[in-house]
């Protein structure tokens, strides 16, 4: 079957599942999410790369899904907020920022959440000026940044902890 | 907050109720809600600050593939009230600000919405237009009264004898920026029009992002020429609002024009950041001449506090900036004033703390300075002009300990230690600590219905009210629990949905005292009716209770904010080391939550003095930095070590809860601490909000403090 004119096929791996889609080349990859998969979990904040709501991990890297396009993510693995927990179980860091009250209006959780478990994975040990300088890419507006901080700290000494 | 309870009721920690959604990213904001065939809207916006559309061709863009519909003033559908011109969407031709909307795309996707939107021309004649807001008072009106409905001016005894008799004097300009609300969640609205039969039973469902479902109801249908009952508007999850979302915006009237022309297809439209800096409100930049006089002990003998500010042309909002200062000191002679700038700019309205924000940064400021005029501790200075009763209203106070705030804070801070300005030095840094009263109104707005059902076993609690990111969904249930006797787990809330009972909006730090009573009203009228064993179904409702002693009161809550700044003495970069809120808020109802509410208030006010400054441009009446590439506002590394308590006195002469509201109050003394702090760290006083490296440096030169190997400071 041919493409339609201007589209691109991309096959992408989102959350585990894989999909073969037509999209625009203009099309970004946090619309893709959302609009096209209702993968709704990452949400939108800014449209400038500035805010990190819209936190993904792309091969297990994060990235703003506002900054890359749909048609980059061809033959790659996007893992979003509603990826991480498994047979109805928080991922640790998502159980960490419930228990650490670290939301309140909770639209920059997602992003924190993928961005928190980024940091970790490159840094397994933090210290908090460690958390504070690796999130200096989200933003939070409520604002719960004590908490926040704690519940990285946490999810970091329950990790060690366990290893 | 390691060791939360699984459960708690009244005044113990409970995790939030909505905490596990919106950590699995499953909580439905307004553009999340799932909608069949869904449409996308992207706005056209003028790019004149003033004048008329004289040509607009839209032929481009209805060629393309994918475009539903185009709007403009010339085919939108007519509205039925246009009295209020900030909802009287594309019915005109003329432009009253540069960003207002003159039309939108309607699209299959957003990025065919938007590349048609690109494609539309538009000719204007244009008019001269003025959108900064003057220093003088000339041409200024005076408002009839400023938001809230309080006078705009109040005069008691002679100030002009007490300014010229006095033997301390501080007779100072203080300034406040525009500002922008910036919730995290851009203002979305998702609507869905059923046009009926045709005669007058049209309908609309609205997914929006609000705070307050049955606010925009009520504003809405007149300007639609619907019957109230004909719209519902959903919002279970909002996030953020910052006043910003307190009423509809012109998006809401756009969407729903727009979805008139999409056959009853489903329209989505989130602002983006950029385009949230014309049509969503701000706060208004303020200029504020405050005069103290005081004897030579420090007791204040007169206060003046004259502000000018600006509102839009076609609509007026008048910020209530000097209206703390009329209830927060003692003084025989005492006037204030407000006088508003009719410009060609945006709409100002609500942004957190709206008056006591910019006011208290202006007073406690002053208020800085005349204690060390005084050669007295501010804390002290404070102290000296306590007053017994509110000397606005003459009434006496529904409480008031803001003496044990400062005591218990002093201690908690370590105030004992700051010394003189310029002082104290580390390393490279200038080290100073600054202080400042807060205060802001406890308002128990009237006008909520709680409902309460016994329904499978549970107690289901219906009111219409909002969570905007406060913790509402899990405070109103610990409310009702314990109201009722059971665990919170035995009650289900349900609120965010017009269909559900009326509510007020959540707004003023009103809406844990307001909608708290109403609940713990219906609870009673429930019990009254079913007992404590109610048969499955049983159901009572109940309305906002009188509270017949409030009217003998002044109601307000108070704070002491205590900061540590510290100066870079050759950049000017500012840090906040340390800061302590201690607040007389009355009964707290969840502390972790309640310690976010306050703490991100905080922050908010700390962001007013160093980062938040919406800069217009003159030439074209743009704000040039509206995005969050230049709008800043903090990130987790400008917070270091940061704290809010609060003293243990419950507030029943304000409402039957005790509880005076946390919403606002964390904002409003933030901004002088810091900028106090500031201050004694460096010996250079900014009166001009932000305080940015530029501006210290600047004045640095002219100060005599710092050492003169300290570089510029």
């Amino acid at each position: 079957m041919g493409l339609a004119w201007g589209m691109t096929r991309i096959s992408v791996s989102v959350d585990g599942i894989a999909y073969v889609d037509e999209v625009e080349p203009r099309m970004l990859l946090v619309h893709y999410l959302r609009d096209r998969l209702g993968k709704t979990g990452t949400v939108v904040g800014c449209d400038t790369s500035n805010c990190g709501s819209c936190t993904v991990h792309l091969d297990g890297r994060s990235v703003k899904s506002c900054a890359v396009l749909a048609v980059q993510a061809d033959g790659h693995e996007v893992i979003t907020i509603e990826g991480i927990a498994k047979d109805g179980e928080l991922h640790p860091m998502q159980r960490a920022f419930h228990e650490s009250h670290a939301l309140q209006c909770g639209y920059c959780t997602p992003g924190m959440i993928m961005q928190s478990i980024d940091l970790l994975a490159a840094n397994p040990d933090p210290t908090e000026a460690d958390v504070r300088e690796g999130l200096e890419g989200n933003l939070c507006r409520c604002t719960g940044y004590h908490n926040i901080v704690k519940a990285v700290l946490t999810a970091a000494a329950d990790a060690k902890a366990a290893r | 907050m390691t060791d939360l309870p699984a459960s708690g009721i009244h005044g113990h920690p409970h995790r939030r109720i909505d905490g596990r959604a919106k950590v699995l990213g499953t909580a439905t904001y307004a553009f999340e809600q799932d909608v069949d065939a869904a449409t996308y809207l992207y706005p056209l916006q003028a790019t004149i600050a003033r004048g008329r559309v004289r040509r607009i061709d839209t032929s481009a863009a209805e060629a393309l593939d994918g475009v539903v519909a185009v709007l403009t003033h010339l085919n939108a559908p007519r509205l039925a009230d246009t009295d209020d011109k900030e909802y009287a969407v594309c019915q005109s031709d003329e432009v009253a600000f540069r960003g207002q909307f003159i039309g939108a795309v309607v699209a299959e996707t957003q990025e065919v919405a938007r590349h048609a939107a690109s494609l539309v021309s538009v000719e204007y004649d244009e008019q001269p237009h003025q959108v900064v807001l003057p220093d003088d008072d000339k041409g200024l009106d005076d408002p009839d009264e400023v938001n809230a409905g309080y006078p705009s001016d109040t005069a008691q005894g002679d100030v002009g004898a007490a300014l010229a008799d006095a033997e301390r004097l501080v007779d100072e300009t203080y300034s406040t920026p525009m500002e922008h609300n910036n919730p995290m969640e851009p203002h979305t609205s998702v609507a869905i029009w059923s046009a009926g039969s045709g005669d007058g039973d049209a309908s609309l469902l609205l997914y929006d992002s609000t705070q307050g479902v049955h606010s925009v109801r009520r504003t809405l249908a007149p300007v639609l020429g619907l019957k109230p009952e004909r719209i519902r508007v959903v919002s279970p999850y909002v996030g953020g609002g910052f006043g910003s979302k307190g009423l509809p915006h012109a998006h809401n009237v756009l969407v729903a024009l727009a979805a008139q022309l999409t056959g009853g297809r489903p329209v989505k439209f989130a602002l983006t950041r950029q385009q949230m800096f014309t049509l969503v409100g701000y706060r208004t930049p303020t200029i504020q001449r405050i005069r103290l006089a005081a004897d030579g002990d420090g007791r204040l003998t007169g206060i003046c506090h004259d502000v000018i500010e600006q509102t839009s042309r076609i609509k007026e909002f008048a910020e209530q900036t000097a209206t703390a200062t009329r209830m927060m000191y003692a003084a025989p002679n005492r006037r204030t004033s407000h006088r508003l700038a009719r410009l060609d700019v945006p709409i100002p309205s609500w942004m957190r703390a709206p008056g006591e924000a910019p006011g208290m940064a202006g007073l406690e400021m002053a208020m800085d300075e005349l204690a060390e005029r005084c050669s007295l501790d501010p804390i002290e200075l404070r102290v000296r002009n306590e007053p017994d009763i509110d000397p606005d209203s003459g009434k006496r106070w529904s409480g008031r300990h803001l003496v044990e705030c400062f005591r218990t804070g002093a201690e908690r801070f370590g105030w004992a230690d700051r010394g003189e300005p310029g002082a104290r030095r580390d390393g490279d840094w200038l080290v100073g600590l600054g202080v400042a009263s807060s205060t802001y109104p406890a308002f128990t707005m009237r006008g909520s219905t709680a409902e309460i059902a016994y329904v499978d076993g549970r107690y289901v609690v219906r009111i219409g009210a909002s969570d905007i990111g406060t913790g509402t969904w899990t405070t109103l249930s610990q409310i009702a629990a314990e109201a009722l006797g059971v665990e919170v787990e035995g009650v289900r809330l349900e609120l965010g949905d017009t269909d559900l009972p009326m509510a007020t909006v959540e707004g003023g730090s009103s809406g844990m005292a307001s909608w708290g009573s109403t609940v713990v009203a219906a609870v009673d009228a429930f019990r009254d009716r079913h007992g404590k064993d109610p048969e499955e179904g049983a159901t009572a409702r109940a309305e906002t209770p009188e509270h017949a002693d409030r009217k003998k009161y002044a109601t307000h809550s108070f704070g002491a904010i205590f900061a540590e700044a510290a100066v870079h003495a050759d950049t000017g970069e500012v840090r906040v080391r340390r800061m302590l809120g201690v607040f007389d808020v009355g009964r707290i109802v969840n502390p972790p939550t309640a310690r976010s509410q306050l703490v991100g208030g905080m922050i908010f006010g700390l962001s007013m003095a160093l980062f938040e400054h919406s800069v217009m441009d003159a030439r074209t009446g743009h704000v040039v930095n509206h995005d969050f590439a230049e709008y800043h506002i903090p990130v987790n590394a400008d917070i270091a070590d940061l704290d809010a308590i609060w003293l243990d006195h419950e507030d029943t002469n304000a409402n039957s809860l005790g509880a005076k509201g946390i919403g606002e109050i964390g904002t409003v003394g933030s901004p002088a601490a810091v900028a106090n702090a500031v201050y004694n760290a460096s010996g250079v006083r900014i009166r001009d909000l932000p305080i940015t490296p530029d501006k210290l440096i600047a004045q640095s030169g002219s100060t005599k403090t710092g050492s003169p190997q300290s570089g510029h400071m």
